[in-house]
């Protein structure tokens, strides 16, 4: 069975929320009495991709950490009923000497999510990770090898929506592009609604329906064209930043 | 400690003991691979004298030093989660806190032999209660890591990915925690408090050298565990020495025959 949401945070009127995917209101984090969050509102449509940018410190990740139950916060986080979320974490160091292997993780995954094989070989296919890759310890895969196994991973029980912590930090160039590319497919041939932590602007540009800035005071929330523009981004980071808005028709 | 009652010509080794033996140390090597894995060797090895102050309370009460001991480490397993739960503290910090605690309380209410008895093995035979135990808390150890395998090791790469994957990683960690409490509390017999957390330790550390996957781990654990044990035990019987140290001088040679392995 796919990761249901837990029963608190899903609406038991699907009607109240409309058409999306997930609303949150006044949301609030704070640790050790330092406020991380405050009063953030906002709802994600289903099918949308949510681009969330802002400087470090910010609370991306711990947004992130609130939206999947990880941690206490205040106000409300609704989930339509029956949300199915896969989790991409920000890359982190495994101890390179751990005896498990790809094969490990991914099976591990499908007991946990009651799933078939296939949905491992369909999720190794939409990441274009090759199964010998699996047999490896995953302290001795590549960076780009690991956070493919890991967005394969969130993709096994069919998730509804795809929450990634920017998952291409660290990846070399080609490991990035693979990432990115892969990312891509599923938004355009699965409709999955991806939540994106990105400092990436390029990327965040060519691939959000939406952005979410959060910045120290506030936060901003809108098409790309709208929140990416050199005054807000400099107001946001405090710096003047020199990103240029491309034409890209690939958009 | 193996029974004492072998046939001096041809010191074959009681069966029951054997039996209580082999699970004992399957257990050991499941429960140690999590414990290795999750970098809590040295806390697991403090946290076996949390049972100390059980052990004595029992022998002031007249009651079976196993059940103090096994109450000690279950109260302490849950007192470690719940500080926990509140704090950042990482659990080796806890434990070592913990531990020092429960030695400082278990040096007052236990003395001399009788805790020398508890931190290295006691000889004599087991009773049928004992034994009784024994097999059902190894077994039932063995079970919960064979069932739990897959959500432990998510929960071991990453919280936040277990998390959202829908595993409840606070309980699974205090289930964690009691089946290690209960393996140590298991080996008491045997090995004393202060060697069954070697038993613990050095197969899965063997093991998490020589393995590359999961299965591989756990199989290579449980066979160091069982030859360091088996044949530990019958040298013990052999020579007529207390069975602890041997069996944890067996699997300590076996980690540094694997330390061969570049």
């Amino acid at each position: 069975m796919p990761t249901e949401v837990p029963e608190h945070q899903t609406s038991s009127h699907e009607a109240a929320l409309g058409g999306s995917v997930l609303e949150v209101n006044r949301l609030t984090v704070s640790f050790d009495h330092t406020v991380i969050l405050a009063d953030l509102s906002f709802s994600v449509a289903r099918g949308a991709s949510l681009a969330v940018i802002g400087p470090n410190g910010c609370g991306k990740t711990v947004l992130f950490r609130a939206l999947i139950g990880a941690i206490p916060y205040q106000g409300s986080i609704r989930w339509a009923p029956g949300t199915r979320f896969g989790y991409v974490p920000q890359k982190f160091d495994i101890e390179r000497d751990l005896p498990i292997t790809g094969r490990d993780l991914l099976r591990a995954k499908l007991t946990i999510a009651h799933a078939r094989k296939e949905d491992a070989l369909h999720a190794l296919e939409r990441v274009d990770l090759r199964e010998e890759v699996l047999v490896q310890p995953i302290g001795s895969m590549s960076g780009g090898q690991f956070q493919r196994l890991l967005v394969a991973f969130a993709l096994i029980g069919k998730p509804d929506v795809l929450l990634l912590d920017e998952p291409a930090a660290g990846v070399d160039a080609p490991g990035q592009e693979a990432l990115n590319a892969a990312l891509r497919r599923l938004q355009q041939e699965e409709a999955i609604t991806t939540l994106l932590i990105s400092h990436d602007l390029g990327v965040v540009y060519r691939y959000a329906s939406t952005v979410l800035c959060l910045a120290r005071q506030r936060a901003y929330l809108g098409a790309p064209e709208v929140v990416l523009t050199p005054e807000r981004l400099s107001e946001v980071y405090g710096t003047p930043i020199s990103f240029h808005l491309h034409d890209d028709h690939g958009r | 400690m193996v029974r004492q009652s072998v046939s001096t010509s041809t010191m074959t080794m009681d069966a029951r003991a054997l039996i209580v033996c082999a699970a004992m140390a399957v257990a050991a090597g499941l429960v140690g691979c999590f414990a290795v894995m999750r970098r809590m060797t040295l806390a697991a090895d403090a946290f076996s004298h949390v049972a100390l102050p059980g052990i004595g309370l029992a022998l002031v009460l007249r009651l079976n030093p196993l059940i103090g001991a096994l109450a000690a480490l279950l109260a302490g397993s849950m007192l470690i989660w719940a500080i926990e739960g509140k704090t950042k503290l990482s659990t080796e910090a806890i434990t070592g806190v913990v531990f020092s605690v429960a030695l400082a309380i278990g040096s007052l209410t236990a003395t001399g032999e009788e805790l020398i008895d508890a931190l290295f093995g006691a000889p004599g035979s087991m009773t049928t209660a004992e034994t009784a135990f024994a097999l059902v808390a190894a077994l039932a150890v063995t079970v919960f890591i064979l069932k739990a395998r897959d959500r432990l090791l998510v929960s071991l790469v990453s919280t936040e990915v277990a998390i959202a994957s829908g595993i409840g990683v606070k309980s699974l960690q205090l289930s964690f925690l009691v089946a290690f409490a209960v393996t140590v509390a298991l080996g008491m017999r045997y090995l004393g408090v202060l060697l069954m957390g070697s038993l613990i330790i050095i197969p899965a550390t063997v093991a998490k050298r020589l393995a590359r996957s999961i299965d591989g781990m756990f199989a290579i654990a449980i066979g160091t565990a069982l030859a360091s044990t088996l044949v530990g035990s019958w040298i013990a019987a052999l020579t007529q020495r207390p069975s602890g140290p041997i069996i944890v001088a067996i699997a300590g040679g076996l980690f540094f025959v694997s330390l061969l392995k570049s």
